[in-house]
């Protein structure tokens, strides 16, 4: 079972702080959920007023269609995994993982077997008795998740679960993560900075900044066609060219760049003479004849494609990545090639309020 | 050893060691020692001192075993100082879980401050504090018959007033260790056992109080020696029916002029609490290890 969560004009104040600034969402049933932002951006605070530690300043939480004002994070049908697993220490995994039900007064026995069964759904049979300083760092992780699932959650809370892992357990735990929750149906509502970690788990991701959602929708979504000039920054790398529209309709826009005129498509309804930044993905940048003119000063061989960090009219930063189809130009260091994108893969928007 | 005399050179270092030792043998090993002879000679005029009847023996440890009197005085303070350690756990509990985890920093060391304060005053002094208050015609009284709670004033000297009075006295002993041991717990755990759907009682039950388990062993072994081993309280704010055994002892020193029992009394007061103790330890699965860690 899984249950929908919406946030409605919520905001959460620490005396003249904004930590979470009128945020409406609609999370839903057995979604993927995540929270991208960088650190402090009120993502754990999100994530408290959705569990019940603390209650919004203003707006409302509901859970599966019923206001929680007033619900106490012991009583909500959501479970959350902490940053640090908070796993108990005096207990054994067994006991971990039973503890919400021992609170539901489940008797020892079944809440043996329940401790086994979600043993043998997170694929690690047979440690029950063990205690809990004896496991890995990944094991823990998974004992965290078990304890959680335990209660029979609607929703399942996951703060940066896997920022204490290391890389290569991290790239594991994800795909861990997804196929648990496909298997299990329940809504997760996951919380990040690590932008690689939301856009290959999630089936959607809200980008926070300072207390704001500014853009919601499927990974892909975001990284093609960002609605904010955060966003295009925060999410996957990419060339900032800041300049003023030229000329717009609603469908492209041209901007007067350092680097000369530049075509985009217009998602933000730019108006002629706004400041605007045109933003393009290192890969949509192409070698050509014509376009703008880049003198490179670091490459990198990386085998499929080579990496070309250079500097265009006035110093403008530019960074691309050429795919290595057998054709590569002369990228000497010191030398100028000229690179060209299409305008289609390209957005201008306004910049951000504040640098 | 070698690191001091490393650091200070070896004179000194050797002058340290040296006062260190001269003064855990003539101010703690040699009365005891001398305490410890006592108690195993017979009480003898000083002409006979030295004589062929001065002999060691165990009869002085014998004796309180044949007084129906005094062992059950010797019962009674181990039962009431068993009693007061209690108390005092369950006063002190909630303030400790306040300081470690709910108050926030500045608070917190304020209301360190606060318990600290009245301890900067001396114990008898404090006592007095509690015998004026709790006197027949005492504020106390007069402040519980005047509001109409009481129809008539309270005797409060006698059990109460020692409970009273110990409990204020060793509540620092009680405090310290508890929101020690409650300072390292993971402000989180209590958060998950809470998403857990745990109630307030279950978390303490489940995770405050095992983990906090060595602090309370030791805020309790502590209480409990001072309180058995206390003397200023319970000739205070005691009655003839709440004597304490150290007013035993007292006697047997200065009033029946018999260092020779009153040892004998002493050591059996401190062996017979250690073994209580050791029970009580064994009895909540508490182990040495647990206290010193
Ligand atoms: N209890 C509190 N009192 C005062 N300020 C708080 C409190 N909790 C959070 N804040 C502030 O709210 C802001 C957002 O905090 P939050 O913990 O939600 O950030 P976050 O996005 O989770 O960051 P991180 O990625 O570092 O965990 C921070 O500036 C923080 O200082
Ligand atoms: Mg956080």
């Amino acid at each position: 079972m899984s249950q929908g969560v919406t946030l409605d004009r919520v905001s959460m104040r620490f005396g003249s702080f904004t930590a979470v600034d009128d945020v409406s969402l609609d999370i839903r049933p057995g979604e993927f959920f995540s929270f991208l932002g960088p650190s402090g951006c009120g993502k754990t605070t999100i994530l408290r007023l959705i569990s019940g530690f603390s209650e919004p300043t203003s707006g409302q939480v509901l859970i599966g269609g019923k206001d929680m004002r007033g619900v106490g994070a012991n009583k909500r049908p959501t479970a959350m995994i902490f940053q640090n697993l908070a796993l108990f220490p005096l207990m054994s995994v067994a006991e971990n993982i039973a503890f919400g039900l021992e609170v539901r007064g489940l008797s020892r026995t079944e809440r043996r077997r329940k401790a086994d069964e979600l043993l043998d759904l997170i694929a690690l049979p047979g440690i029950g008795d063990r205690a809990v300083a004896e496991l890995s760092g990944g094991q823990r992780q998974r004992v965290a998740i078990a304890r959680a699932l335990a209660v029979e959650p609607t929703v399942l809370l996951l703060d940066e679960p896997l920022s204490a892992l290391d890389l290569k357990l991290r790239q594991h735990m994800r795909t861990e993560l997804r196929a648990i929750q496909k298997r299990t149906g329940v809504t997760f509502i996951y919380i990040t900075h690590d932008q690689g970690e939301a856009l290959t788990m999630s089936d959607r991701v809200a980008v926070m900044s300072q207390g704001r959602i500014e853009q919601v929708g499927a990974p892909q979504e975001i990284y093609e066609s960002p609605e904010t000039a955060f966003a295009a920054g925060f999410v996957g790398e990419t060339n900032a060219f800041p300049g003023i529209v030229h000329a717009a309709d609603s469908e492209m826009a041209v901007i007067d760049t350092k680097l000369g005129q530049l075509r985009a498509r217009n998602c933000a309804g730019l108006s002629g003479g706004e400041a605007a930044v045109v933003f393009v993905r290192p890969e949509r940048l192409l070698p050509a004849d014509d376009g703008i003119l880049v003198r490179v000063r670091e490459k990198t061989f990386e085998g499929s494609f080579i990496r070309v960090v250079g500097e265009g009219q006035d110093g403008v930063p530019v960074v691309a990545q050429i795919t290595n189809a057998g054709d590569l130009p002369d990228l000497r260091i010191g030398s100028e090639t000229r690179l060209r994108f299409h305008p289609r893969q390209a957005v201008a928007l306004r910049p951000a309020p504040h640098g | 050893m070698a690191e001091l005399s490393r650091r200070l050179g070896g004179p000194i270092a050797a002058l340290a060691v040296a006062a260190v030792a001269i003064w855990l043998v003539l101010l703690v090993a040699l009365p005891d020692l001398l305490m410890i002879d006592y108690s195993l000679r017979p009480n003898l005029p000083p002409s006979e001192i030295g004589g062929p009847q001065d002999v060691h023996s165990l009869a002085n440890y014998a004796v309180l075993w044949s007084n129906k009197i005094h062992l059950g005085i010797f019962f009674r303070t181990i039962w009431a100082s068993s009693l007061v350690t209690v108390i005092t756990l369950v006063v002190c509990y909630p303030v400790a879980f306040y300081l470690a985890k709910v108050a926030k920093p500045s608070n917190a060391a304020l209301l360190v401050l606060l318990l600290i304060i009245p301890f900067w005053i001396n114990e008898i002094l404090r006592t007095f504090a509690w015998y004026i208050v709790l006197a027949y015609n005492g504020p106390l009284n007069r402040v519980l018959t005047g509001l109409g709670i009481m129809a008539r004033p309270i005797r409060w000297y006698g059990t109460a007033g020692v409970m009273v009075g110990m409990v204020y006295a060793y509540i620092l002993f009680m405090v310290f260790p508890l929101t020690n041991a409650m300072e390292s717990l993971d402000r989180n755990q209590i958060d998950a056992a809470r998403d857990l759907g745990a109630s307030r009682w279950r978390i303490h039950r489940r995770i405050v109080i095992p983990h906090a388990k060595p602090g309370i062993a030791t805020g309790c072994v502590m209480t409990f020696m001072l309180a058995a081993g206390s003397y200023a309280v319970p000739s205070l704010l005691g009655s003839p029916s709440s004597r304490w055994f150290t007013e035993i002892i007292y006697n047997w020193f200065f009033e029946g002029g018999n260092w020779n029992l009153g040892a004998a009394y002493a050591f059996l007061l401190l062996l017979l609490c250690i073994v209580f103790i050791a029970v009580m330890m064994r009895l909540f699965r508490v182990s040495l290890a647990d206290i010193a860690r």
